[in-house]
């Protein structure tokens, strides 16, 4: 039953990925994609708070009284976003201006507060670790793939160069919120179709 | 109750770290953060209004007490001449406070330049202050030490059509920028010849240098 370490890692990627498998998390996920740069920029915060966050619950699992895990957990997720929000304030003050609301959001991001419940505060420090970092990632590449579609069909650029010539004319529904809701349910279903066995 | 004073110490400690760690990292990002406020945020309307400066207004700057306040201050420097300050006031809009930046000439008292840098105003009626360059524009050579009013009210500049409260606003803004002017002018004098002498002297140390 015991998993290693690596597969507790890439599980991640692939098998939980957190908006595609999971479907968990769904409020950045359509909010900050209309670019592949937020996707990533976003994708990136929340990995750092997981990794954080699930090291730090892990650390302190037997000295956390259960009854108040829940506020406990909030505390700690709740400083590791402020200490992202004030960096990504103090060095990436542009990206911070298009991500706004959905950093200090990541407080409640399900999948943060779920990692730390369900994993993080049962298991030791490293497998926590590889957790976090695996889905984080999945995370950061579900973000980046998403983003990537409507941007390139949306704005007809990839990470601001365009890709088509002058003659394209941008399909704007994409980078609207319906076009959101549209497009992860297509990549859900191309997801599903894959992913069959 | 063993459980319970272990509840309350736990989440006590945790609390005290978290505030430690964040009030520590506030600290040491406060100035970084203020820095790229400034350079984004109030930036582009500093930069239009000292257009053609022969410095870096968003680095030469300085601060002076109002009272309570502390308000920043930022130098333009024109063929040579550290004569020109741009500083922020606030008017009463539609939707909340309007963010004005002016820029004035110590010299003669005069408007160089006015550009909105914050505002909650409709989309397409009062952000127009912001997006129609024109009105704001008309504020320019006037100076900085008289009343300002819409025409309908008997002043000086027309109003937006259909956004009458913003260009009041903006109007009453620039009043209130006034009166600051008028407050700390001296001081402001002062500083600038600061700067002015700083300038001169590092020129000279790079001739001899």
């Amino acid at each position: 039953m015991a998993k290693s370490i690596t597969q507790e890692f890439v599980k991640g990627l692939w098998e939980e990925i957190p908006p595609f498998r999971l479907v968990l998390g769904l409020c950045p996920v359509l909010a900050v994609t209309k670019t592949v740069e937020n996707g990533i920029g976003m994708g990136v915060a929340t990995t750092f708070v997981l990794v954080c966050s699930n090291i730090l619950v892990a650390a302190l699992r037997n000295i956390i009284p259960s009854k108040v895990r829940i506020a406990a957990f909030i505390i700690i997720i709740a400083t590791f976003v402020t200490v992202v929000e004030l960096l990504m304030q103090a060095y990436t003050y542009p990206l911070f201006l298009s991500l706004g609301i959905f950093i200090p959001l990541i407080v409640v991001n399900c999948i943060v507060l779920g990692r730390a419940e369900a994993f993080a505060s049962k298991n030791g420090i490293a497998y926590s670790l590889a957790d976090g970092l695996g889905i984080g990632i999945g995370f950061t590449l579900a973000l980046a793939s998403l983003g990537a579609v409507r941007e390139v069909f949306g704005s007809g650029t990839f990470l601001g160069t365009p890709v088509f010539g002058p003659s394209f004319h941008p399909f704007s529904f994409m980078v609207e919120a319906p076009g959101a809701f549209v497009c992860l349910g297509l990549m859900l279903c191309i997801m599903n179709l894959v992913g069959k066995k | 109750m063993r459980e319970l004073i272990k509840m309350v110490v736990v989440l006590t400690v945790l609390s005290a770290f978290s505030g430690g760690l964040l009030a520590g990292l506030r600290n040491g990002t406060k100035d970084k953060i203020e820095y790229q406020q400034l350079k984004f945020v109030k930036g582009p309307a500093i930069l239009k209004i000292l257009e053609g400066t022969t410095n870096n207004p968003i680095e030469d700057r300085f601060k002076l007490k109002d009272g309570e306040i502390d308000r920043s201050f930022f130098v333009g420097k024109f063929d040579g001449k550290t004569d020109t300050v741009a500083f922020e006031s606030f008017g009463k809009g539609f939707g909340g406070d309007i963010g004005l930046m002016v820029g004035v000439n110590l010299d003669n008292d005069k408007i160089i330049g006015v550009g909105v840098t914050t505002h909650s105003e409709t989309p397409g009626v009062g952000s127009r202050a912001k997006t129609e360059s024109g009105f704001v524009a008309q504020f320019n050579g006037l100076p900085l030490i008289e009343t300002f009013k819409v025409k309908p009210d008997g002043g000086q500049v027309d109003a937006l059509s259909g956004a009458t409260v913003t260009s009041r606003g903006v109007s009453a803004g620039l009043t209130d920028a006034g009166l600051i002017y008028k407050r700390l002018k001296p001081e402001i004098a002062k500083k600038l010849k600061d700067f002015s002498k700083k300038a001169e002297k590092s020129k000279q140390g790079e001739q001899h240098g």
